[in-house]
């Protein structure tokens, strides 16, 4: 009975670990085409590079997967092997096995081939490590600084005196004439780390201190990323767009940021509002007496396809409900609720569409 | 009976005495068995509390804007979660391990200072009544947040007063200021007891692989705590006394932290991987009725980890911009740490290379363990990989990474190492069914949760977001991860009822029901106070072997 019962256990042993392995691996395919598929670019897959060095970073990644697969394949079926052939099968004899204590030469083997790999990884790592990190700024170079805030993007073109936030406006650049950004990263309050997977690997954003990185996206659309270092209650919320732009397209962004004076005066009441609350002690408009830095420069605040970094999509419903209560949209905002009146909130809602 | 062994067999099992009697004796002990259970109860009480913590994390994220819990307490939940874990279950069980077992394997009547040792398990008790006091005392004055909600590695300047306002990060830092020091307390004890208490014939070179690991693991506590202990010293400097050390608006470093912390940081993962080796080293030799293979390998492998795990901290800051050299640097040392972990691996794995393997629970776990730890150590080493780290760092992936490290090694170990030595401790086996029901759930929920937890990794969810958007291809993934962590909730808590259920009615162990080979099992199940009559003198690695098997002692091919 006793014996009976222990076969079974083997059984359900090697066909649960068997179930294990497919289902793992069926999950880890599953999970790899997945991260290939969608077009729009809205599953943001390391393995679905679109710059430079996210695609060194994704061939190295593929060759270290390639490498450690090979020996989770020979040390798992060793094991494997192991546990199935030598278990007990005869459980009523008390022989102990042969009592073996080492074996030099097997020993030597099992460290040296281990040491050989590491030399072949290490020696892979290092020169991906050199090409990006180390990689020369070309005259053609497109500069922006990157400033993390509490919990949103600060981005400014100095060479072209732009101030925008939560999504960067980059052109698309092609091998002949290669137009990579070099991005400065700054912070204002915390640590932040700059993250969109398909451009590049992620750098942090601290503070006392200045670190760069570049991309040059092959490819015109949206790509999408986040903070990837806590910073505080809404780290969660404090998402990435990355606009890639034909150079027309580019050009077309450029010349409307650069116009820093809102010529549309349509909205009289409004802008009443607005420059006499604190809105304007923390942030900007260009030709008004707003000229705060605190939150992000609104400008051109409808360019925009979204507001508070990511967290709400840019339409006057939502624009309502965060000027009226930002914690409703993203709690733990550093925007305070001003407390407006309807009748000011609606007229103030229609100046802020004006800002083009 | 004569009425004096009366008096002595109801003392002993306490019966009829008043419970405030017992209870003095357990606050007041200094016995080193003693001590070892309670850091192993106060660890099960902490496993409990942290694991409800990191049930109400996977709730919250199980679909994208869920909104079972605020922001606020998401963020601390990940804060209490870690650092519960981390200080408060895994070190204290297993320095109960080490507490309980390394004099008794080393043939010694207690640890070299039982009073120190009895210290050293209060500070680290009153340290994790002071983390979770922070839910009453946090607030301060100014209504603030209560718990900590700075991450476990609490990265400059959140923990600034500018941005943590009441007293939820000095909590923090007083409760890992207070249990670090309760930890070096006991490290220097566990490196006397190791050096100085072992009995006659046990040299360096017989002593069990566990006393060694564990030596190893003390000095390491020494050297990594230390810096650690520093940094919350300064940091409550920044914070009460004007200083700028971390504090960045008056031009204090960021970065100066990260170094702090993750020189204890690293180390750390050793500090409790090492004794989680050192428990499948005793447990796989004995099932697969063979001794360890290559014993000096072993030991060697151990000291060369120790050693290297202190040159390889900033593998955890490849994203903060350092230059390419230094980056280099650490991915050198990160990859040549692999070999010797390698090489235990394949040293277990010749264990059982011939062997007769009995698959009891405690083996079980084991065997779980090596196949867990050989997934862990190879994405180690992919994060290891500067690059792929600059992807893969702070994302879903290294979660999945540690976790699989800290739940499928290091637990799984722990988990072999109760069903092998309960017998010991408390006189009765721990319940094989409840066991490999245990097991079974166990691994299930373990595979469904960290398996999967690689997968939003790679596509780009970072740690730390109390919600994330739909439509990114996460979320079917933290479903599967939610479902995975019910089930492990589930198995852990059969472990307890079988603990519960075993202690009372468990069947009757004896001195050896393993048939093992180290000095514990030759004393009675659970060891007298004094642990041997009369000091053992031992002449092999095995010296339960040489006295069941005198005809082929095994000094002849040691
Ligand atoms: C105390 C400073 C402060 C005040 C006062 C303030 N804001 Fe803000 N505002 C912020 C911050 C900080 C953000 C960024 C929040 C985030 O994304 O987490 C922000 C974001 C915004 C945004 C979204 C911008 C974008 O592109 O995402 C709008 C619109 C806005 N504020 C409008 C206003 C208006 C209108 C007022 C006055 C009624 C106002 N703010 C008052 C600090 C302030
Ligand atoms: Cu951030
Ligand atoms: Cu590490």
């Amino acid at each position: 009975m006793a014996e009976k019962h222990k076969t079974e256990w083997r059984v359900v042993v090697g066909r649960a670990t068997g179930i294990v392995v497919l289902l793992g691996g069926i999950l880890l395919a599953a999970g790899l085409c997945n991260a290939s598929a969608p077009p729009d670019n809205s599953v943001p897959s390391i393995f679905d590079p679109r710059s430079t060095p996210a695609e060194s970073i994704s061939h190295l990644s593929r060759f270290v997967l390639a490498i450690t697969g090979l020996i989770f394949l020979v040390v798992f079926s060793l094991l494997l092997y192991a546990i199935v052939k030598f278990r007990n099968s005869d459980a009523n004899s008390n022989r102990e096995p042969a009592q073996v204590y080492g074996s030099t030469q097997i020993e030597l083997a099992w460290t040296i081939i281990p040491i050989l790999i590491v030399v072949v990884l290490f020696l892979a790592t290092a020169r991906v490590i050199h090409a990006i990190q180390d990689a020369p700024k070309p005259a053609t170079a497109v500069e922006v600084t990157a400033i993390g805030h509490q919990f949103w993007w600060e981005f400014r073109y100095p060479a072209l005196g732009i101030v925008t936030a939560n999504e960067l406006h980059v052109p698309v650049s092609d091998s002949a004439h290669p137009t990579p950004t070099f991005l400065k990263l700054l912070s204002a309050d915390t640590d932040h780390s700059f993250w969109v997977p398909q451009l590049a690997g992620k750098t942090d954003l601290i503070p006392n201190r200045v670190n760069g990185m570049w991309i040059d996206p092959k490819q015109t659309g949206i790509f999408l990323g986040q903070c990837a270092q806590y910073c505080g209650t809404q780290h969660a919320k404090m998402l990435l767009r990355v606009s890639v732009d034909s150079p027309e397209a580019f050009d077309a962004w450029i010349h409307v940021q650069k116009q820093s004076v809102n010529r549309d005066d349509r909205e009289v009441t409004g802008r009443q509002v607005f420059e006499t609350t604190a809105c304007v002690n923390c942030h900007a408009v260009g030709g008004t007496n707003a000229t705060g830095r605190f939150g992000p420069d609104l400008t051109h605040l409808m360019g925009r396809s979204t507001i508070a970094a990511g967290a709400a999509e840019n339409t006057s419903e939502n624009l309502r409900l965060w000027v009226q209560n930002p914690g409703a949209i993203k709690p733990g905002s550093l925007m305070p609720a001003m407390k407006l009146s309807d009748a000011d909130l609606d007229a103030l809602v229609r100046y802020l569409e004006t800002l083009h | 009976m004569s009425s004096d062994a009366m008096a002595i067999h109801a003392a002993e099992v306490g019966a009829g005495r008043p419970w405030v009697q017992t209870l003095h004796e357990w606050v007041t002990t200094v016995d080193h068995k003693r001590l070892g259970i309670l850091y192993v109860l106060l660890a099960l009480i902490f496993l409990i509390i942290g694991g409800i913590e990191a049930i109400v994390i996977r709730i919250q994220l199980m679909r994208p804007h869920n909104d079972f819990v605020s922001p606020q307490v998401f963020n601390r939940m990940f804060t209490m979660h870690g650092t519960t874990m981390i200080f408060f279950v895994i070190m204290p069980v297993m320095f109960g391990f080490a507490n309980y077992l390394v004099p008794l394997m080393i043939g010694a009547r207690d640890m070299a200072f039982p009073r120190l040792n009895a210290f050293g398990f209060w500070l680290t008790a009153f340290g994790g009544l002071l983390l979770y006091f922070s839910f009453v005392g946090g607030n301060g004055l100014y209504g603030a947040g209560n718990a900590p909600d700075v991450g476990w590695f609490a990265y400059a300047p959140l923990t600034s007063r500018a941005f943590s306002v009441g007293h939820s990060t000095d909590f923090w830092t007083i409760a890992v200021l207070v249990s670090g020091f309760g930890s070096i307390a006991t490290a220097i004890n566990i490196i006397t007891t190791v050096l100085c208490l072992r009995c006659p014939g046990m040299t360096l070179s017989r002593m069990p692989l566990l006393a060694w690991m564990n030596l190893v693991m003390a000095a390491l506590v020494i050297l990594a705590v230390s810096p650690l202990t520093a940094a919350q010293i300064m940091l409550s400097i920044d914070r009460y006394l004007g200083g700028h050390f971390f504090d960045t608006q008056a031009g204090g470093s960021a970065a100066l932290w990260m170094h702090f912390f993750w020189i204890f940081g690293h180390p750390e993962v050793y500090v409790l991987v090492i004794p989680a080796f050192a428990f499948a080293s005793e447990i796989i030799p004995v099932f697969s009725r063979k001794p360890i293979f290559g014993y000096p390998a072993m030991v060697a492998a151990t000291v060369c980890i120790g050693f290297i795990s202190m040159a390889v901290w900033a593998h955890h800051m490849f994203t903060i911009g350092m230059n390419s050299m230094a980056n280099t640097f650490f991915v050198l040392t990160t990859m040549i740490i692999a070999v010797p972990t390698g090489i235990k691996i394949f040293n277990w794995l010749g264990t059982m290379w011939g062997g007769r393997i009995q698959f009891k629970t405690a083996m079980l776990f084991c065997v779980g363990f090596l196949f867990q730890f050989l997934i862990a150590g190879l994405t180690g080493v992919m994060l290891g990989t500067a690059p792929f780290n600059w992807q893969l760092g702070n994302s879903y992936f290294v979660i999945a990474h540690f976790h699989y490290v800290i739940v499928g090694g290091i637990m799984f170990c722990l988990f072999g190492a109760f069903y092998y030595w309960f017998p010991k401790v408390t006189g009765r086996m721990l319940n094989e069914t409840l066991g490999k029901l245990h097991f079974w759930l166990f691994f299930i929920g373990f595979h469904l949760t960290f398996d999967t937890m690689h997968i939003p990794g790679v596509l780009g969810m970072p740690r730390r977001i109390y919600t994330y958007e739909p439509g990114r291809g996460w979320d079917t993934w933290n479903l599967i991860i939610g479902i995975g962590a019910f089930i492990q909730g589930l198995a852990i808590l059969i472990f307890v009822a079988n603990l519960v259920f075993s202690y009372f009615r468990g069947s009757k162990a004896g001195n050896d029901p393993w048939d093992a080979w180290t000095l514990e099992w030759s004393v009675s199940s659970p060891p007298p106070s004094y642990n041997f009559a009369s000091i053992p003198t031992v002449s092999s690695r095995r010296p339960l072997w040489d006295r069941k098997h005198p005809e082929d002692p095994d000094n002849r091919y040691e």
